[in-house]
């Protein structure tokens, strides 16, 4: 493990309890409700969680990637739809804090480092999922305005959310160099949130569908050069991935955690299962790659925050993604296989961290495209 | 207004307690936290310093590793430390801690001094009473509620199953209940702050402390018994209420 501060000491040990203590209990239950949970909010809110990853003098405690991998490992292994408020508000920031301008940064980052804005990251279109430069939204120029008109789905916040960072075509004829990014705020005329889809989890964090008709957006909430913000954006994803990932390790870690107790206390055939060769394999392979891939998150993390536009940082972080993802999905699994039909009701908590894991093999980069892009990497000459 | 806060530094409560071969508390993974009675003292001193202004001052006796709760207590709020680390105080020895604890409390003048009412590793609840003693101040255990006016401290303390209303002039040593508070996390900002708070390591000799031999000595630690398994009482509902009571008279000895 990369060496920690004793703030970031500190940091984990705070977050760690404030899982235990706080978040742990509401799992189950906005599970249940499927409704947003406010109060989370409200409490990262008053520990000044949201201001993690940004710079003092934007409001926030100076940390990095790092820092926020540290809290939403601890978050997910409380519950994991608190997690996704956590990474979601830097997700939807970080192209405003990378990329953006001056005046920009002053206006938003200090209320998104408060928790006062939610933002949220639209790029994904009914057509243009992994082909994101596919997509059919298009910005057009009027005077000191962009005028915009389109569809984006799945979009995470979006129903909460006061201001979208929002990806449009300005310039269809050419691909991914044609793509521009813009701050849209929430309440403005023809930006419309459309179907909220019933999904397999997560459930309190709602992905909506957003409609974009005839939006007018000053000239002045253009993030970074026009026909520059997809490739910022994609450049920036170095410093997502590993956030997503920290989430991944996190529930594989209460996974693995919820089936070492269950196999202890679960007697079959007159003995714990733990005792049986079987489940203890199955334990210690769980615990490997748990371990194993936290170490790559935490590398990537490092890497990100030393140089997030370096090949290395670009390469770790789609490493640490795939593997940490991957693994969630098979701890979780695994989990659910220790607790035997236990595990398949909803009265334990492992089915739940079972449909919490897959998604983050889908999000930000499926888990095939990450191994396109490596691949891309180790073939190039 | 000036706040002390004693504070101690026990094992987590999660924790499970395991001794080593030669019979010590085994320590090893075992995570440490600012003993939970002491947090809420924490907490109400930086309630009453929110309110009346002032300083919150941190007091604490042990080994170089409590600088970690002594931080933590910094990160939630609190203003500066003291630290006594010294191999020649015995921490089971609660003589000697409260004579190095007063010493620091008399080298500046305090308003109000606050500790948890007692520790739950040793759950000896002696260090206050007796920094009392030697202080000669007042003391007011088991609050669940505190209010500050006029020199003086209106406590509602929790005795046997009722409340009682207590009022001592101040300076005065009051220890915190359960209830009294509900305890914040040191916040983001707290945490970053923490490090460039001042945090005084001393020494009992530095406080010109009087210590002598320590008079406890812990002959032996040993875990509690473990639980036995319960019995089950199978049969018709008369042959097995018979059993039941015949079990409660002769091997319970409840009835
Ligand atoms: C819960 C949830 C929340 C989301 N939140 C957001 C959000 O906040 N903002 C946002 O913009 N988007 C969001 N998304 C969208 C998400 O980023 C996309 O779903 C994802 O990028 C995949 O796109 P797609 O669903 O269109 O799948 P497709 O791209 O259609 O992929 C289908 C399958 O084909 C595979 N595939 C595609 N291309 C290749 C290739 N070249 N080689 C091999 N295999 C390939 C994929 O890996 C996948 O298995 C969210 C999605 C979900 C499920």
């Amino acid at each position: 493990m990369i060496p920690l501060t004793e703030e970031q000491q500190m940091l984990q040990a705070m977050v760690r309890r404030m899982a235990r203590e706080k978040l742990k209990p509401r799992a189950a239950e906005i599970d249940n409700t499927g409704e947003f949970p406010w109060d989370i909010v409200e409490l990262f809110r008053e520990n000044g969680l949201f201001g993690i990853h940004f710079p003092e003098e934007y409001g926030g405690s100076g940390g990095g990637v790092v820092d926020l991998c540290l809290a939403v490992e601890e978050v997910a292994q409380g519950c994991s739809d608190a997690a996704v408020i956590l990474a979601g508000q830097a997700l939807g920031s970080k192209l405003i804090l990378l990329s953006g301008s001056e005046e920009q940064k002053r206006k938003y980052l200090p209320r998104i480092a408060s928790g006062e804005f939610i933002p949220a990251f639209a790029l994904t279109e009914p057509g243009a999922g992994s082909d994101n430069v596919s997509m059919q939204s298009r910005a057009v120029r009027d005077g000191d305005y962009y005028v915009i008109n389109g569809r984006k789905i799945f979009i995470t916040h979006a129903d909460v959310a006061d201001i979208f960072t929002l990806f449009a075509k300005t310039d269809p004829e050419k691909k991914a160099r044609g793509i521009s990014a813009f701050i849209i705020n929430k309440g403005t005329p023809g930006l419309g949130i459309g179907k909220i889809e019933k999904k397999m989890a997560h459930k309190g964090n709602h992905a909506c569908e957003v409609i974009l008709e005839d939006v007018r957006v000053p000239r002045e909430n253009l993030v970074g050069a026009e026909g520059e913000g997809f490739m910022e954006a994609m450049k920036i994803l170095t410093t997502s991935r590993p956030v997503t990932a920290a989430r991944a390790v996190g529930l594989a870690q209460v996974a693995l955690d919820e089936a070492v107790a269950y196999a202890k206390t679960r007697v079959q055939f007159g003995q714990p299962i733990a005792k049986f060769q079987g489940i203890q394999f199955m334990l210690a392979d769980m615990a490997i790659k748990v371990e194993a891939a936290r170490q790559l998150v935490y590398n990537a993390a490092f890497l990100a925050d030393r140089d997030y536009k370096s090949k290395e940082a670009q390469r770790a972080s789609s490493m640490a993604k795939c593997f940490a993802t991957d693994t969630a999905m098979q701890v979780t699994c695994d989990a659910v296989q220790v607790f035997g039909g236990y595990g398949y009701m909803r009265e334990y908590p492992v089915e739940r961290l079972m449909r919490e894991a897959k998604v983050t093999q889908i999000v930000e980069g499926t888990n095939q495209v990450q191994r396109v892009v490596i691949a891309r990497a180790l073939l190039e000459d | 207004m000036q706040i002390a806060v004693c504070l101690k530094q026990t094992f987590d409560t999660e924790a499970k307690i395991k001794l080593t071969g030669d019979g010590q508390i085994d320590s090893a993974g075992v995570n440490l936290i600012i003993n939970p009675y002491d947090e809420f003292a924490v907490e109400e001193a930086l309630r009453l310093k929110e309110k009346l202004g002032g300083e919150v001052v941190v007091v604490s006796v042990g080994p170089a590793q409590v600088q970690e709760s002594v931080r933590q207590a910094l990160a939630m709020g609190a203003d500066r430390a003291v630290l006594v680390s010294d191999p020649a105080v015995a921490p089971s020895d609660h003589s000697q801690v409260a004579a190095v604890l007063a010493k620091v409390l008399q080298s500046e003048p305090f308003d109000l001094i606050l500790s948890g009412w007692v520790a739950i590793d040793d759950n000896a609840a002696q260090v206050p009473a007796r920094l009392a003693e030697k202080l000669n101040l007042p003391q007011v255990n088991m609050a669940v509620k505190i209010e500050i006016g006029g020199g003086k401290a209106t406590v509602t303390r929790e005795a046997e199953g009722a409340t009682e209303i207590v009022e001592v002039p101040l300076p005065a040593i009051i220890t915190a209940q359960k209830g009294l508070n509900e305890p914040r996390y040191p916040s983001l900002k707290g945490i970053m702050q923490a490090k460039k708070k001042e945090l005084k390591l001393l020494t009992a000799a530095d406080l010109g402390a009087e210590l002598g031999a320590s008079q406890v000595k812990i002959l032996q630690y040993s875990l509690p018994p473990a639980r036995q398994a319960g019995k089950k009482i199978e049969g018709e509902p008369v042959d097995s209420a018979r059993e039941l009571a015949r079990l409660l008279r002769e091997e319970a000895k409840v009835i």
